[in-house]
């Protein structure tokens, strides 16, 4: 029923992105055709959800509507279809990341869950006073507070790793602070606020030269680059499913089967147990120890579908195709006069931050808004990185496949008229 | 949502680009710090009181022009007024910002204020509009705790 399920590649298909086979995959999103305030919808937004194809839209309706039932529960038919969708779709992310077993993949709410996971179950079964975890500046708030809450709880201490002006983490820095007391690195992938790609697979090797586990936030990888946990050798790695195309409300928790397998259980209920009495209650193995309550199946089934969807594609061909309109987007945004990015780093994927002279990134939005173009303006839940340049908020486009050199000349047509707006 | 430039009129583009009674005032009667939670915007507001009378108030801080604007535009209205008498004026122009108002009715109950009406055609910006004026009202009521508009 778990086996591993294998992602198959139509022929034609898998092939270098070019603006033709990008334009015929935008067909995929019904999003996407709609105007907005009169408009062509210019979706640059990605880094804060993505669009869902039809494909996935389809594959949760198909649930409800033909076989919705619970899941590792009845007998009856609908509840084996059901079951065996909710354990092929994790068959389909355990190929996704290329981990080892089916069991190392925990069905959660998204990112924010994973990470809680790990600090409440692992962080309480080992950490003492006077232990640290490691992050780094560039964290999202989710990769920030539940290890401060840890922290307090167990009176250990939060060490952070700083980046340079241009986003790239002060690796030196990070060494120095890996001491005898490190019981943790949790370190984000790829910046949600400034694009850049870590050297994770360097800072795990590191890590673990101490033998200190690592947690990689994968939130803003997935969508954007192949990941391979086991070449990783990463501890855990998490992710959302609503960035990568897929539904909200669901995530994986990637974690190596021995590390699981010696955590206790985050919360407790129905299909995490083996038996329960009142003298004794013994729990179930993984990935059902991690899984207590009713799961969120269509969200599960939905995350399969988008991932076989952008395997269909191919995450190489994604990655390249993303570079190369990265680069344009740069460059074609660095040329409008007054306008700075933030996040200069060598290797960025996905995200290009900026600030406008004189023009809050609000009324930057806002002015973006009436043009149809859609950008997340804020501090994007990284409110340490606006501290380190000094800012309050950016204006971030940020990327997906589906995106093209069009939607690039789109916003900066629409930061000219920003321009006029706030230029008498 | 209607036209850009019933958001961004002439007289909020000119407040934003040069905000009036835009210092610290020393020795305040009265002063509070109000934050943004949704941007990150920070602002002070400051009063001197004659009595029940607002006799002298600047502004620090703000952040998009909307909220820079509400905010220089305050500091004139409000000059002169009593403590309720501010306070009437806020609900006011709240209502005005939430809500929406007929032009003309703006223009006579809000004076200059009413440039900034705009805003209730786009929801997402209403708080910037009334940050600095919930930091006024907590100078006014000697609250220490930074006010948010969530």
């Amino acid at each position: 029923m778990a086996g591993p399920a294998k992602i198959e590649v139509p022929e034609g298909l898998g092939k270098p992105l070019d603006e033709r086979s990008v334009q015929k995959l935008r067909e995929d999103f019904p999003i996407l055709k709609q105007l907005v305030h009169g408009k062509p919808l210019v979706y640059l937004d990605n880094a804060a959800t993505s669009q869902k194809p039809r494909q996935v839209i389809d594959a949760i309706a198909d649930y409800y509507e033909s076989y919705n039932s619970n899941v590792h529960r009845g007998l009856h038919a609908l509840s084996e279809q059901a079951t065996q969708a909710y354990e092929g779709a994790r068959g389909i992310v355990r190929s996704f990341l290329n981990a080892d077993e089916d069991r190392e993949i925990i069905f959660v709410k998204g990112t924010t869950e994973g990470i809680n996971l790990v600090a409440s179950s692992y962080g309480r079964a080992h950490l003492q006073q006077g232990d640290e975890i490691i992050i780094s500046e560039m964290e999202h708030h989710s990769n920030i507070v539940p290890w401060q809450i840890l922290c307090e709880e167990k009176g250990a201490v939060l060490k952070v790793v700083p980046f340079n002006d241009d986003g790239e983490l002060l690796l030196d820095e990070y060494e120095r602070m890996l001491g005898p007391r490190t019981k943790l690195v949790s370190m984000t992938y790829i910046s949600n606020a400034l694009g850049t790609v870590n050297p994770v697979k360097s800072i795990i090797e590191i890590a673990h030269e101490r033998g200190v586990p690592v947690l990689i936030d994968g939130a803003q990888a997935v969508p954007h680059r192949p990941v391979d946990v086991q070449d990783l050798d990463c501890d855990f790695f998490v992710f959302s499913s609503h960035k990568v195309f897929g539904p909200t409300g669901m995530g994986i928790l990637y974690g190596k089967a021995e590390i699981l397998d010696s955590m206790p259980p985050y919360q407790g209920g129905g299909d995490m147990i083996r038996s329960v009495t009142f003298e004794k209650t013994t729990y179930n193995d993984l990935p059902y120890k991690f899984e207590a309550g009713t799961p969120n199946v269509a969200g599960a089934i939905g995350l399969g579908s988008a991932l076989e969807y952008v395997s269909r594609i191919g995450m190489n061909n994604i990655e390249e195709y993303e570079k190369s309109l990265l680069s344009y987007a740069t460059e074609a945004v660095s040329s409008i006069e007054g306008v700075r990015i933030i996040g200069t780093a060598s290797q960025k994927a996905g995200v290009l931050s900026f600030l406008l002279d004189q023009v809050h990134a609000h009324d930057v939005g806002t002015v973006l808004d009436t043009e149809g173009v859609a950008i997340r303006t804020g501090h994007h839940c990284a409110q340490p990185v606006m501290k380190h340049y000094g800012i309050a908020a950016t204006a971030r486009a940020s990327l997906a496949f589906y995106n093209t050199r069009a939607d690039i000349d789109a916003l900066v047509k629409g930061l000219d008229k920003v321009i006029e707006v706030f230029t008498l | 949502m209607s036209d850009l430039s019933d958001l961004y009129q002439q007289a909020v583009l000119d407040h934003n680009r040069t905000p009036r009674n835009f210092r610290r005032l020393p020795d305040p009667d009265g002063t509070a710090e109000g934050y943004n939670p949704l941007c990150g915007d920070l602002i002070n507001v400051d009063v001197k009181m004659d009595g029940d009378v607002i006799r002298e108030i600047g502004f620090e801080g703000g952040g998009c022009a909307i909220s820079k604007a509400s905010a220089s535009m305050m500091t004139e209205v409000v000059k002169g007024m009593t403590r309720d008498e501010a306070r009437e004026f806020f609900d006011s122009f709240r209502t005005a910002v939430t809500e929406g108002i007929d032009f003309f009715e703006a223009i006579d109950k809000l004076g200059k204020l009413a440039a900034l009406t705009g805003v209730s055609e786009f929801p997402a910006r209403v708080k910037c509009a009334v940050l600095a004026w919930h930091t006024l009202r907590a100078a006014l009521d000697g609250n220490k705790a930074t006010v948010t508009t969530e």
